[in-house]
């Protein structure tokens, strides 16, 4: 499209397509404008007020994220008129905050703060109108609400409904009450919240941040009667860095296990290692559904979705409880560690399960929620005693005093620490869905995916829906029912794209067989658990190092795996099995509406 | 020049001698843009408070290429102290619908809205009446344009008009950012036109004796005639009908109590006049059109009267924008330190800055004109503030 409007701002020409912002403008020739509720994920607010700017022959000024740019407006982004009405407007803010950031979570990395620094606030000048009644909601496993931070800038507001459609955040009451609540002022744990975290990365400040539990985990590694072990997801050593002064994009893979290991965490494994054996199992599954619907004309339900974001479980479980048996019944990944960290490995090591400690490091806010289902016991004990974020475990590696630029690589420790490309990529949104067909088509056919290097590049991308269609020809023996079917598979990520595919469902109009379902924006890259910013250039740099990462395994299908191989001949016997169905897959519950 | 003596007039409230809705019937038979050029040339100003030109108004809404276009008739009245929108709706209610109609008309809309306060809903069943007429009428003249009452949300913000059209969608009361304006994209983002209830009356009234005979009304800037809701030290509170451009002395000798310290026009968003203007001021001019004027005699504290509009303020924003929701807090507080001493006088001075700062950048017309009350409160009574 051509560019056919022409301003300029600050003196300098610029010209830019119809509708855009005077922000779009004064980014395009580098001129910063300050922001705050403003985000590029979601639809414009303009009520923070601080983005004004001055336009010449107006005497009000204009909120530049939310006023088009306009044929021949001449636009000062720095006069003193603006620089005064800015700093009144952050002074106002910073009247209304608990300003506490000595102990603030989100110090650092607190826009509000930020602003206000740059600007060198006054506290002084207003009265405080904090609410003595403001308080914080720790009801949540995954999600602490602070309100008493909170600068009312709706972004969480609009995460929740324009990217997750859950609508779990609202505005209530108006003028000095107006606040951010819950439907009827409900605690955080007892609402329709998935607990994805999406509100937690959009929020500015520290109003929404992720429960913390790393005092624990220090607790539990000082202990000596304990054993504590982690394991991390895919999607964290691409973005831990980001925490630790590392550009985005970077991996930081051998330094961060490095780094848990001086920490005192007695074994470092490897998530990835259940995600390759999620693979065996739901493509296992799958094939049995198919079996089931073609050959024998029993009525099961399909297509089957994946069930490894936990966000995107409560939330299925919440709006479309009557259609749960969609749901593949596989564990995520973080849960089949669990119930085998206590179990096998504890068995592998020689080590009394009651004395593990079993810590998942995850991009995500869910499963801490996840990890405390009443379900997740099946080893005997609480199969993951805690998810961290990456954020907190960034925090943690602060916390020890290590100099993370320093420290060497390590490898994950063994049994539990071994995986492949297949397994990296679960962290991408169409990653689950590339590794399934990597392994499903070879079960299939005997032949790999006919993609060059196995990279199936059109589940891969930030699209909200992703359709591929693979067609299955000359099957071996087993899967001759599946020959010549082209299968249909799609790819949601944002559980406002999940509720797309669930309508079709609904609908009886769904034309797939397997669809792969992410709660958050990109997949976990983009997790609410993820370092903040996280935006749609970010979520790229951290799938192009996900993607990175696959290429460099030297094994890039699941079930290559030859510790995958290890644990079903010692110990789970088969896909499916009897003990795969005790430790590996659960049920889920209805759940209602609101 | 300015009137020195007020000027009662009857045309809003005057029963007309005609069939029912005949000034539709010959107005529609005339030529759109004639119809609107006469507006245009009446002067015609918005009454909700605004004040913008009714004619231009509509003129715009009339060159939007839509298929689809709303007419919503403002009956949100949240302001304290006024009724006047009430009484037209009451008294003259077919002089309200048929300025909806022929704005309709007019500007080839489609569908039309009463957009009613939650407080008046006791007028909905002889409202519901009147418009049953209206469409047998407006049948027979071939007006293809229903006209419908969506109860308001009963907040105050919600009669500012995006704000009455955000609710209208089912969504909280928020005002929009503008542009875009509702006659560009307004309810269900179609262009809408939405007026005060005694501009669709006064429309009408033009259409029936004529922009000529209207601007003999008035001044330059501020023609016709328009309704006062006057309260306050008063004898004679009510709504009264009156020719605009009298100066404020002839205000006050007409409705005041002989001991009239201030007057406060346009409504709590509107300016506070000290009895030493009160001979240059001309009421209307240079500031806000809304209904309601209060007056105040020389017992009333004015720290007290400005305490209350602040709190009216600090409780009715929407609370969407930093200026406002927090301004609004922050000068209740502000003059409660002053008064108290916690805060030295000088505080005043930073506190009509910080109304300035609301005024540039507040989102909607609630916050932008705070200020107004505020400053001409404490300049004209800083040591009542003090003291
Ligand atoms: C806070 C606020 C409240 C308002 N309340 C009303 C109201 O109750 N009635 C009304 O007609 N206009 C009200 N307005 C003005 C409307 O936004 C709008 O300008 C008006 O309805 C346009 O009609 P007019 O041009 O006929 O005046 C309000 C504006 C603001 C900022
Ligand atoms: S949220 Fe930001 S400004 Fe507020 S206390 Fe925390 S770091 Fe400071
Ligand atoms: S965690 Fe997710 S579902 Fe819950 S309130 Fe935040 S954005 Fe909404
Ligand atoms: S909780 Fe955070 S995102 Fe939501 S309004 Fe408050 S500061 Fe903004
Ligand atoms: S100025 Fe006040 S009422 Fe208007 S949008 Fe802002 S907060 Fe709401
Ligand atoms: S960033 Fe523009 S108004 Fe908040």
């Amino acid at each position: 499209m051509a560019n056919n409007i022409n301003l300029t701002i600050d003196g300098i020409h610029v010209s830019v397509e119809e509708g855009q912002s005077i922000l779009d403008a004064a980014k395009k020739i580098d001129i910063k404008i300050p922001t705050l509720c403003y985000h590029v994920d979601l639809c414009v607010a303009g009520n923070c007020r601080v983005c004004v700017v001055e336009s010449v022959g107006r005497n009000n000024l204009i909120p530049s994220c939310a006023t088009p740019a306009e044929e021949g407006m001449e636009i000062k982004t720095s006069s003193p008129k603006v620089r005064r009405a800015r700093k009144d407007l952050m002074a106002l803010l910073v009247s209304e905050h608990n300003t506490q950031c000595t102990t603030c979570y989100r110090s650092i990395n607190c826009e509000l703060q930020q602003l206000a620094a740059e600007y060198n606030v006054d506290n002084d000048i207003y009265l405080s109108v904090l609410k003595p009644t403001a308080k914080v909601d720790k009801s949540s496993w995954s999600i602490e609400k602070d309100d008493s931070k909170c600068i009312r800038c709706q972004r969480c507001v609009r995460t929740c409904a324009e990217i997750q459609h859950v609508n779990a955040l609202a505005v209530t009451e108006r003028g000095r009450d107006m606040k951010i609540s819950t439907f009827m002022h409900l605690p955080m744990n007892e609402i329709v919240c998935t607990n994805c975290g999406q509100c937690i990365t959009h929020c500015p400040t520290a109003a929404l941040t992720e429960r913390r539990y790393y005092d624990e985990i220090w607790e539990a590694i000082d202990d000596p009667d304990k054993y504590v072990i982690i394991n991390t997801a895919p999607s964290v050593r691409v973005a831990i860095g980001e925490t630790l002064g590392y550009n985005v994009g970077e991996r930081v893979t051998g330094k961060m296990v490095t780094a848990l290991k001086k920490m005192g965490f007695n074994s470092v494994l490897d998530t990835d290692f259940t995600a390759d054996l999620t693979i065996i199992e739901e493509a296992n599954e799958l094939l049995v559904r198919l079996k089931k619907a073609l050959v024998l004309k029993e009525k099961v339900a399909l297509p089957m979705i994946t069930s490894c974001s936990p966000g995107w479980v409560k939330f299925i479980e919440h709006m479309y409880p009557e259609h749960l048996d969609h749901l593949s019944t596989c564990k995520s990944p973080q849960q089949m560690f669990g119930a085998l960290a206590k179990t096998y490995y504890a068995e592998k090591i020689g080590i009394d399960p009651s004395k593990i400690v079993s810590v998942a490091g995850m991009p995500c806010a869910a499963k801490k929620f996840e990890a405390n289902r009443p379900e997740m016991w099946d080893s005997g004990f609480q199969d993951v005693d805690a998810g961290l974020t990456t954020r907190e475990l960034g925090h943690m590696i602060k916390q020890s005093g290590l100099d993370f630029f320093e420290l060497g690589e390590s490898e994950f420790d063994s049994y539990m620490g071994e995986s492949t490309g297949a397994a990296v990529i679960f962290g991408a949104t169409g990653g689950v869905m590339e590794a399934a067909l990597r392994t499903a088509y070879v079960v299939i056919t005997g032949r790999p995916v006919p993609f060059e290097n196995l990279n199936i590049i059109p589940v891969r991308g930030l699209e909200g829906i992703k359709e591929a269609t693979v067609k299955f020809e000359n099957c071996v023996p087993e899967y001759k029912f599946l020959e010549g079917v082209e299968a249909k598979f799609a790819i949601a990520h944002g559980l406002i794209n999940a509720r797309q595919i669930m309508d079709q469902i609904v609908k009886g109009e769904s034309p797939y067989l397997f669809v792969e379902v992410m709660a958050c924006p990109g997949g976990c890259i983009g997790g609410g658990g993820q370092p903040i910013p996280t935006n749609d250039e970010i979520r790229k740099k951290r799938m192009e190092a996900i993607y990175a990462e696959d290429m460099d395994k030297p094994l890039r299908m699941s079930h290559e795996n030859p510790e995958v191989t290890q644990i079903y001949k010692e110990f789970l016997v088969k896909p499916l099995g009897e003990k795969s169905h005790h430790l590996l897959h659960t049920k889920y519950r209805k759940r209602n509406r609101y | 020049m300015p009137y020195s003596r007020t000027r009662v007039v009857d045309v809003l409230f005057k029963p007309l001698t005609t069939a029912p809705y005949e000034i539709l019937r010959k107005t529609i038979q005339r030529e759109k843009k004639d119809v609107i050029n006469e507006l245009v040339d009446s002067g015609l100003r918005g009454r909700g408070g605004a004040g913008f030109p009714t004619g231009m108004k509509w003129k715009f809404a009339a060159q939007q290429k839509s298929d689809v276009k709303y007419v919503i008739c403002n009956a949100d009245e949240g302001e304290p102290g006024t009724f006047k929108d009430k009484k037209l709706l009451c008294e003259v209610p077919r002089k309200v619908i048929s300025g909806m109609a022929i704005c309709a008309w007019a500007t080839n809309a489609t569908k039309g809205y009463i957009y009613l306060r939650r407080e008046y809903r006791y007028l909905v069943a002889q409202l519901e009446e009147e418009l049953r007429i209206y469409h047998e009428k407006a049948k027979e003249m071939g007006l293809n344009f229903p006209i419908e009452i969506f109860l308001g949300a009963g907040a105050y913000v919600c009669g500012e008009e995006t704000a009455l059209i955000e609710s209208m969608e089912g969504k909280r009361g928020e005002p929009r950012n503008k542009p875009p304006y509702p006659i560009q994209n307004g309810f269900l983002g179609k262009p809408t036109i939405v007026n005060n209830v005694e501009t669709f009356a006064s429309s009408a009234m033009i259409c029936r004796i004529g922009a000529e005979e209207y601007k003999k009304m008035g001044t330059a800037d501020q023609r016709g005639s328009k309704l006062f809701s006057i309260s306050g030290d008063s004898p004679k509170e009510g709504v009264h009908e009156l020719e605009l451009g009298m100066t404020l002395e002839a205000f006050a000798n007409e409705f005041g109590d002989g001991d009239t310290k201030a007057v406060q026009v346009g409504g709590v968003a509107g300016f506070c006049i000290p009895r030493k203007q009160f001979k240059t001021q001309i009421i209307g001019e240079g500031n806000t059109t809304g209904g309601s004027t209060m007056i105040f005699n020389s017992t009333r504290s004015m720290y007290n009267v400005l305490h209350n509009y602040l709190d009216f303020y600090a409780e009715e924003s929407c609370g969407q924008c930093t200026p406002c929701r927090i301004g609004t807090q922050q000068l209740l507080k502000g003059i409660e330190a002053v008064k108290s001493g916690l805060k030295p006088p000088s505080y005043l001075d930073q506190l009509i800055k910080l109304s300035e700062t609301m005024r540039i950048t507040s989102k909607c017309g609630l916050g932008q004109s705070v200020t107004n009350s505020f400053s001409s409160i404490v300049q004209n009574f800083r040591e009542e503030m003090i003291f």
